[in-house]
């Protein structure tokens, strides 16, 4: 079956939708990310959602779970990109998604990640210029 | 056929000769229709009427033998909205049809006094009904327009202005209901994206009253920006404002409040790891002072 | 209203629920609804369609074209033939949930859309109703 590909960035992992995903891949892809945190040890998570046209509630809730799962799970979570539209209709859907980080890009969302994991460190972490 | 079908039916052109008669001693404004044109509709409509009138349902005008009646009445009512007639001139427009029609009934059921009854009041029942669709029409459009040149207004009035480097903000004058939300959220946020802002300056110093309603608006506004990545910052909070919504026990917590948009301004460029440092003196020894904005680290 | 344009699809499995949210957003943009508002409605369509088939067992959804008096929409019905809803007040309620989590589903969708009308009969199915104006 189809899967949304989990790559891998160094101690992240990079997830982007490009999918118009039904409810089975949406839970094959909470399945695959704690597998993937557990398999590689990765520090952070980032969710490019640029592509998403749709985000209702189910989408919504996955995105809260990959989040939680990912925390207790010793990884930081960032979901980037949202589309206005998407953020509008979330939010009158009622959903605020209160434990999920967010940025505006892949850039932002990376130094967001970064961030963490230096303070996670105990500060020492060297990052490029941005 | 029923018999007032049959009979309005062979007097088409009686009528339609004696409504036009009426029609133009009564509510013609030539200044918003010409002669030839009120003659056209009027004759359409007619045909449309006495075809529907010459089916089996004579009194209800909501049956598929009056759909092109129906039709040609919601076009005409609709067109005359947005020329400018008056509801009442409208509405009569069909209203006046009854005088023609009930003129041909008493000629042609004279001496038959409950037949002739019944005809007036089956003709009455369906042309009501039919003024009535005109006046809702009439209504319904001129809603529609109204609510048009409302959107229009709402879009022109919110601007969203870039403060520096990733930082906007969004003056807001005037009262925020919940249709100027939806505009300014779509316009924030589209702004939000285009610009790469982290940060939104919310300014309502030009807002009069808060109320619990009013901050839903603007906490809908502030998390639907948050889910992008961006961060909102109210500031022009009143103390009449601040005082508002203490009592009304509206929840702030997760928004971060400033008085004043200078302090939000200079909050913002805290945050976004910038400073404001006084230039050093121009070479030649004339003291210009500016200053410059640098980046931290 | 009158009816312009109607099409019927199935709501069997969470690949039809995809298929039918697409659909709509199809017809919405050819009626040339702002972004915004197929959004809403796309995603009214989305939660209404999985609710069908995750607590209907399973059922369709209606596209209709309707003219209003002086406007144009898009009116969609989810029927279902499953338990039915005992008590619609609290389902409409936010965070309401029957164990599987319809969660926000109906709340939610009732305020992404203009007009939302509900029927449902304990042991006989529902039929969830919403239009959305241009």
């Amino acid at each position: 079956m189809e899967r949304i590909p989990i790559l891998r960035m160094g101690p992240f992992l990079l997830i982007t939708i490009q999918v118009d995903m039904h409810d089975k891949l949406a839970m094959q892809l909470q399945d695959d990310v704690a597998q993937r945190i557990s398999d590689w040890g990765s520090a952070g998570v980032l969710i490019d959602i640029s592509s998403l046209e749709i985000v209702d509630s189910f989408i919504g809730r996955m995105l809260a779970n990959i989040a939680a799962m990912s925390r207790v799970l010793g990884a930081d979570t960032v979901v980037v990109g949202m589309q206005p539209a998407v953020a509008i209709t979330l939010v009158e859907l009622g959903m605020s998604l209160p434990g999920v980080r967010t940025a505006l890009n892949v850039e932002s969302g990376m130094e967001l990640l970064y961030g963490t994991l230096g303070t996670s460190l105990g500060g020492a972490h060297d990052r490029s210029e941005v | 056929m029923s018999k007032l079908g049959e009979i309005i039916s062979r007097n088409e052109e009686h009528i339609r000769a004696d409504w036009m008669k009426h029609l133009t001693a009564s509510v013609q404004r030539a200044d918003l229709m010409s002669k030839v044109e009120l003659e056209e509709q009027s004759k359409a409509l007619l045909s449309a009427i006495v075809r529907g009138m010459s089916s089996g349902q004579t009194e209800d005008p909501s049956g598929p033998a009056w759909s092109s009646a129906r039709e040609l009445l919601q076009d005409i009512s609709a067109s005359r909205a947005r020329q400018g007639f008056t509801p009442s001139e409208t509405s009569m427009f069909v209203l006046s049809l009854k005088q023609p029609f009930f003129s041909v009934i008493r000629r042609e059921f004279a001496g038959n006094q409950d037949e002739m009854f019944d005809a007036i009041w089956k003709c009455t029942l369906c042309l009501d009904k039919l003024s009535l669709i005109t006046a809702e029409t009439f209504l319904a459009t001129r809603e529609e327009l109204i609510s048009r040149q409302q959107q229009e207004l709402l879009e022109l009035s919110t601007p969203v202005v870039k403060l520096w480097d990733g930082i906007l903000a969004l003056p807001i004058i005037g009262t925020l209901d919940s249709s100027r939300t939806q505009v300014v959220m779509e316009e924030l946020l589209q702004t939000v994206v285009a610009t790469n802002s982290k940060f939104a300056i919310i300014d309502i110093t030009g807002v009069p009253t808060v109320d619990t309603l009013v901050a839903q608006h603007l906490l809908k506004t502030i998390t639907a920006a948050r889910l992008m990545g961006a961060e909102c910052i109210i500031s022009g909070v009143r103390p009449q404002i601040a005082q508002t919504i203490v009592h009304l026990g509206i929840n702030l917590e997760d928004v971060i409040t400033k008085a004043k948009l200078a302090d939000a301004f200079a909050l913002a460029l805290q945050k976004s790891g910038k400073t404001v440092v006084r230039a050093s003196a121009a070479a030649n020894g004339s003291a210009t002072v500016n200053a410059t904005v640098q980046k931290e680290g | 209203m009158t009816v312009v344009k109607s099409e019927q699809l199935p709501l069997q499995s969470s690949t039809d629920v995809v298929a039918a949210r697409q659909r709509v957003r199809q017809i919405a943009t050819e009626l040339r609804f702002t972004l915004v508002d197929q959004t809403k409605l796309v995603t009214a369509a989305s939660e209404l369609a999985r609710n069908a088939l995750d607590h209907g067992g399973g059922g369709q959804m209606s596209i209709v074209v309707v003219n209003g008096l002086a406007k144009t929409g898009l009116k969609l019905i989810f029927e279902d033939h499953g338990p039915g809803i005992p008590d619609i007040e609290a389902a409409l309620k936010d965070g309401f949930t029957t164990g599987a989590g319809m969660g926000l589903g109906l709340g939610g969708s009732k305020r992404l859309v203009n007009e939302f009308a509900i029927e449902s009969v304990v042991g006989k199915g529902t039929k969830v109703t919403v239009v959305r104006w241009k």
